[in-house]
């Protein structure tokens, strides 16, 4: 993954990061000076004269996170975000390459439109970019987009994300000429007929505050159908965000039966419930749903048992002005790769739930093999994507200082630990945060 | 179930503050009836039947509201509830503003809050909302410093429809003698109207007990968790000893959505008759917050029966959002 053309022209200086922490997913290597030089990681302890020193001590050194799914909705609807306001966000929260989804206006389903994006991004030198490419023409649903060109341009993952692909045939020679080409099929998994107008999980909540429901089986019954195509084609499918037991449980039968499926799940899914819609704030109206603290609960746990490949924030920046609409007509998504890391490290790592490894393993190794990248490490020759997290200093959640167009969060106010303070992406600086 | 629950003894004990004490503080906003005490509402009760007094006048205006301006908000259409309300209001000498956003600029995407500060720019104390999305008037209550009285959302609440209805029911049932051991069965396409999750909330709130009758596909059983509240199924035994029986609109397009088979199926199964009301109590009482299908959800004859309230419940509807207008702007000050 390493992309010489990260960051332009611009010199990558000799850098040293005094005293951190360095762990990776070989283990916790204790306390050293990491050396990066000319994009890549230079070794350990190194001597001779840095160009760029950063005081690490206290914090700790980790392969910069993947994101194998985010929305920086460029090109079209850069009111909402742009590829530097959405880049800048992803470094600030520790991530070093995101792949962006394909619903944007005009949809990308044009190799022109990924070799734009990805150039556009290697010029601005914050995080990577891989972009996603459309699954079908248009996101219609009607038909395969051009793959191989596609592939050739710098797509790595097929997906039509935000529409569910209604056509079980379409579905079905998407995954045959993708696994042709190698490319991962990524899904969003709920049925647009039993989901209808459903803005909020469908259970006793919804019920009470007369809200229209969308039931978990919406999502478990489309799950089933694109795992069982997957395993009809031996395509690699990836499912995004599992937000409910019921569809988890049916990508653990398929991953039991060796499937070629992976799954992720979201910062949001995690760590909120449909209880949360009692306020009516259409901040958190998501698709799929908040569901139940017994759906969070059970995705925890297939979190801490390895069912969960990885995280995907789907984060998924608005407007303020669109948010503020009813709850019937404000869109679906929020704003959370600034805030994953710390919510997910201060709600399951401190609360004692879940490792720091595991949680890293989720961020780096995880959505590398999802992707089929090679897994991160800080070994010398690797691309220098580190971050440097502080997990120490409690901090609110400030939605004003975000660096996304998107300025507002459910979490705002949390005190949360788990920070990252520098992330440098092929060895420069791409987000810092005094301490 | 036995017929006498209703009537038995004399004056509703009251539960007005007495002489010199301070009035109990209601909620802001009257947005559902949940942060609302019995208390309050027999308070509320209590001014409506002064208002109701006012209303029987040569001249049916008082200055109680003289100097306030409310502002009426219709994002969704409702002419009779818009009318009732500002009936209300000018009958309390109150200045009124319209704002029917039908067409206006909030179909082409204007957001609530937009919308509403253009409106807040002309001050008004308190803002009238009908909204098409459930949770709209609380959402506003985070813009204005002015009061929100919910006039129907969604299929969340219509707090003021309950409360003419719950009044109804006290001042014309014989022998009314307080809410505890009442029946009242709701009829119909329950899972979407905000009119029976009202009743429900108030109803139960008064020491009533509350039957939901429908389809399964318009009666989840999620409804029936709350205390007091029994589903059925089977309309003969929604109705069987109730004090009150209250069809819902039937809105024709549940039959296009799936929810519903043929309309024929739809009378023959749920619809509430003169046949079935002779299983009710014998003073029972027949309600519909309108507007009626007569003959889908109702028997069209029944409709005109004596026993039948509705258009008690349309006149009870002025004076009840009287009193929740002066109770709102000025039993707090």
């Amino acid at each position: 993954m390493s992309d010489t053309r990260h960051g332009g022209d611009r010199p990558t200086p000799r850098t040293v990061l005094r005293g951190a922490r360095l762990v990776d997913a070989r283990g916790d290597h204790g306390i050293h000076d990491l050396w990066l030089a000319g994009g890549s990681v230079e070794g350990i302890d190194l001597g001779g004269d840095a160009e760029l020193e950063i005081d690490a001590r206290g914090l700790v050194a980790t392969p910069a996170f993947l994101d194998p799914h985010v929305h920086l909705r460029t090109p079209g609807q850069e009111e909402k975000e742009d590829l530097a306001s959405g880049l800048a966000a992803a470094a600030a929260g520790g991530f070093g390459t995101v792949v962006s989804m394909a619903n944007t206006d005009p949809v990308v389903d044009d190799p022109a439109i990924v070799a734009d994006l990805a150039a556009q991004a290697a010029a601005l030198g914050l995080a990577r970019l891989r972009p996603a490419a459309a699954l079908s023409v248009g996101l219609k649903g009607e038909r395969l987009a051009d793959y191989a060109a596609l592939r050739a341009a710098g797509a790595v993952m097929i997906t039509d994300d935000g529409i569910p692909v209604v056509d079980s045939h379409l579905q079905r020679r998407a995954c045959e000429y993708a696994r042709e080409l190698g490319l991962v099929i990524q899904t969003h998994s709920e049925d647009p007929s039993l989901r209808q107008g459903g803005v909020m999980h469908e259970g006793a909540v919804s019920h009470e505050l007369g809200l229209p429901g969308n039931p978990a089986e919406a999502e478990s019954i489309m799950i089933f159908r694109d795992c069982e195509v997957a395993r009809m084609t031996g395509a690699r499918v990836h499912v995004a965000h599992v937000s409910s037991e019921r569809g988890m449980r049916v990508v653990e039968w398929f991953k039991a039966q060796g499937a070629p499926v992976t799954c992720e799940v979201t910062p949001h899914h995690l760590t909120l419930t449909d209880e949360a819609w009692r306020a009516f704030d259409p901040v958190i109206k998501v698709a799929p749903p908040l569901r139940t603290a017994d759906d969070v609960a059970y995705l925890r746990d297939a979190v801490r048992r390895g069912v969960v490949d990885c995280l995907g924030s789907d984060h998924a920046p608005h407007t303020r002005a669109e948010k503020d609409r009813d709850a019937l007509r404000a869109p679906f998504g929020l704003p959370n790769i600034e805030v994953a890391f710390p919510l997910l490290y201060t709600d399951l790592v401190l609360a004692g739930e879940l490792d720091l490894a595991r949680l890293l393993e989720l961020l780096q190794g995880g959505v590398a093999r999802v992707m089929g990248w090679p897994a991160p490490t800080l070994a010398a020759g690797t691309p220098a994507d580190v971050v440097l997290l502080d997990l120490d200093t409690e901090a609110a959640v400030d939605p004003a200082a975000f660096l996304s167009k998107a300025k507002f969060s459910p979490w705002e106010g949390r005190a949360l630990r788990g920070w990252p303070r520098v992330t440098l992406v092929a060895g420069r600086v791409a987000f810092s945060r005094a301490r | 179930m036995t017929a006498a629950t209703a009537g038995a003894g004399g004056a509703r004990a009251t539960a007005a503050p007495a002489a010199g004490s301070p009035p109990t503080k209601h909620p802001r906003h009257l947005l559902d009836l949940a942060g609302w005490t019995a208390e309050q509402v027999h308070a509320l009760f209590d001014t409506t039947d002064v208002m109701a007094q006012v209303m029987t006048r040569t001249i049916k205006k008082v200055p109680a509201l003289q100097g306030f301006t409310v502002g009426t908000l219709f994002f969704e259409d409702s002419t009779r509830t818009r009318l009732s309300f500002e009936r209300a209001a000018r009958a309390q000498s109150a200045d009124v503003i319209s704002f029917a956003a039908g067409g206006s600029s909030v179909s082409k995407g204007e957001s609530l809050k937009d919308t509403l500060k253009t409106i807040d720019a002309m001050k008004a104390d308190l803002y009238v909302v009908r909204h098409a999305a459930a949770g709209a008037p609380l959402q506003l209550t985070r813009w204005t410093d002015a009061a929100i009285v919910n006039a129907g959302d969604g299929r969340r609440a219509h707090p003021t429809q309950a409360l003419l209805d719950a009044y109804t029911f006290r001042t014309v049932f014989p022998g009314f003698a307080g809410f505890e051991g009442v029946e009242l069965a709701i009829v119909g396409d329950v899972a979407h109207s905000r009119v029976a999750r009202s009743n429900v909330e108030l109803w139960t709130k008064l020491g009533a007990r509350v039957r939901l009758c429908g389809p399964r596909t318009l009666l989840p059983d999620e409804l029936g968790g709350r205390p007091g509240v029994t589903l059925t199924h089977r309309v003969e035994e929604a109705v069987e000893g109730a004090h009150a029986v209250m069809a819902l609109r039937l809105q024709t397009e549940r039959m296009a959505g799936g929810l519903l088979p043929s309309l024929a199926e739809v009378r023959e199964r749920y619809q509430v008759t003169r046949a079935r009301m002779r299983l009710a109590h014998p003073d029972a009482l027949v309600m519909h917050p309108g507007p009626m299908n007569r003959d889908v959800e109702i028997e069209g004859v029944l409709a005109d029966d004596p026993r039948s309230v509705v258009e008690r419940q349309v006149a009870n509807g002025v004076p009840v959002r009287m009193a929740v207008l002066y109770t709102l702007l000025v039993g707090s000050r």
